[in-house]
């Protein structure tokens, strides 16, 4: 395996959209086959390298959104308004087009049934990603990982992959599905409002006593505060794992 | 620190992958200035031209990247502990 991983080199290549889902307004998550892939592992991420006519290069990194299936691969992009990349794969990119990237990456914040639980997944906005992909990943092994998944969202309007949770939460035994939302709440929402402050991460972490995984991403910000309760509520620093996306998110 | 601008070490993965030839980001790194040990995804990552690598105790550089003619290199004022650089 060690062997393996240093003769591989990580390599630029070209994929092709294969799907295009609408999560959101500004949310849209892309399906790549991408020829060679050889699987990756939950909360891993690729790197998205767009080149304009004149030759100026943008690179990214998005979380992929699914566990591994064979040359498939999904990230769910936020489109951020001044962005140089995010409007070009939310509104432009379609089904059919090519796109250059390279991965997957990442080995520190990653999670398969293996390494046990329970587990605590924290996302801010489209800081889902990854944890969707360990989410997903957790609801198709034969695993029995205890899950307790918190979202944090602006507003209704921006929740993600909105009724594939609402069926696992309906559907998938020992997973648990949080939605709070920070700004605005519609009329009969039933969820929570307001941040994951000290009170509501004490009543919704577990408690430090079984000693949970924990994996937190999202904005800086928002990661940033969650990790500093957590470590405050006395849970071991060594298992909140955090990726942050930078002062905007997405 | 409290500011909300940085990035961590998962951002640098691709870049690290580039120039070691392999998976970094779960490799530890010991901070040349207080010695705390950290993988290195959990190291704050500042981006502007480069990317500057910062130890999450002591707030110190423990590493620069920059990729120049389309080669990545660094500098780094950090010990690398298991699995290190191979």
């Amino acid at each position: 395996m060690a062997r393996t991983a240093i003769l591989r080199r990580l390599t630029w290549t070209v994929g092709k959209v294969i799907a295009r889902v609408d999560e959101t307004a500004r949310v849209r998550s892309l399906t790549i086959d991408v020829p060679g892939w050889t699987g990756h592992l939950p909360g891993q991420h690729l790197d998205v390298r767009l080149t304009a006519e004149d030759g100026y290069q943008a690179q990214r990194s998005y979380s992929i959104a699914t566990p591994g299936d064979g040359s498939h691969v999904t990230i769910t992009v936020e489109r951020l308004d001044d962005g140089e990349a995010s409007p070009y794969l939310t509104d432009v990119l379609v089904v059919g087009d090519q796109i250059e990237l390279r991965g997957p990456i990442g080995g520190y914040f990653v999670w398969e049934p293996g390494r046990g639980g329970p587990l605590l997944l924290v996302a801010g906005g489209s800081g889902i990603a990854p944890l969707m992909a360990m989410l997903r990943s957790r609801v198709a092994a034969p695993s029995d990982v205890a899950v307790r998944l918190l979202c944090s969202w602006r507003s209704a309007a921006d929740v993600i992959y909105a009724d594939e949770l609402d069926a696992i939460a309906a559907t998938a035994e020992g997973v648990s599905i949080t939605h709070t939302l920070t700004q605005s709440a519609p009329d009969g929402w039933t969820g929570r409002r307001g941040r994951y402050d000290r009170k509501a991460l004490s009543q919704l972490a577990w408690p430090r006593e079984q000693e949970p995984l924990t994996y937190v991403c999202g904005p800086t910000g928002f990661v940033e505060a969650v990790a500093s309760v957590l470590v405050e509520l006395g849970h071991d620093p060594g298992r909140i794992l955090t990726e942050r996306f930078g002062p905007t998110g997405g | 620190m409290t500011d909300e601008t940085h990035f961590d070490g998962n951002a640098l993965g691709g870049l690290l992958d580039e120039v070691f030839g392999r998976e970094m980001t779960d490799a530890l790194a010991c901070c040349a200035t207080c010695e705390s040990v950290h993988a290195i995804g959990a190291m704050l990552v500042y981006r502007g031209a480069g990317d500057v690598m910062r130890c999450p105790t002591c707030q110190n550089v423990v590493m620069v990247a920059v990729t120049i003619r389309d080669r990545a290199r660094i500098f780094s004022a950090m010990r690398w502990l298991q699995p290190g650089p191979g």
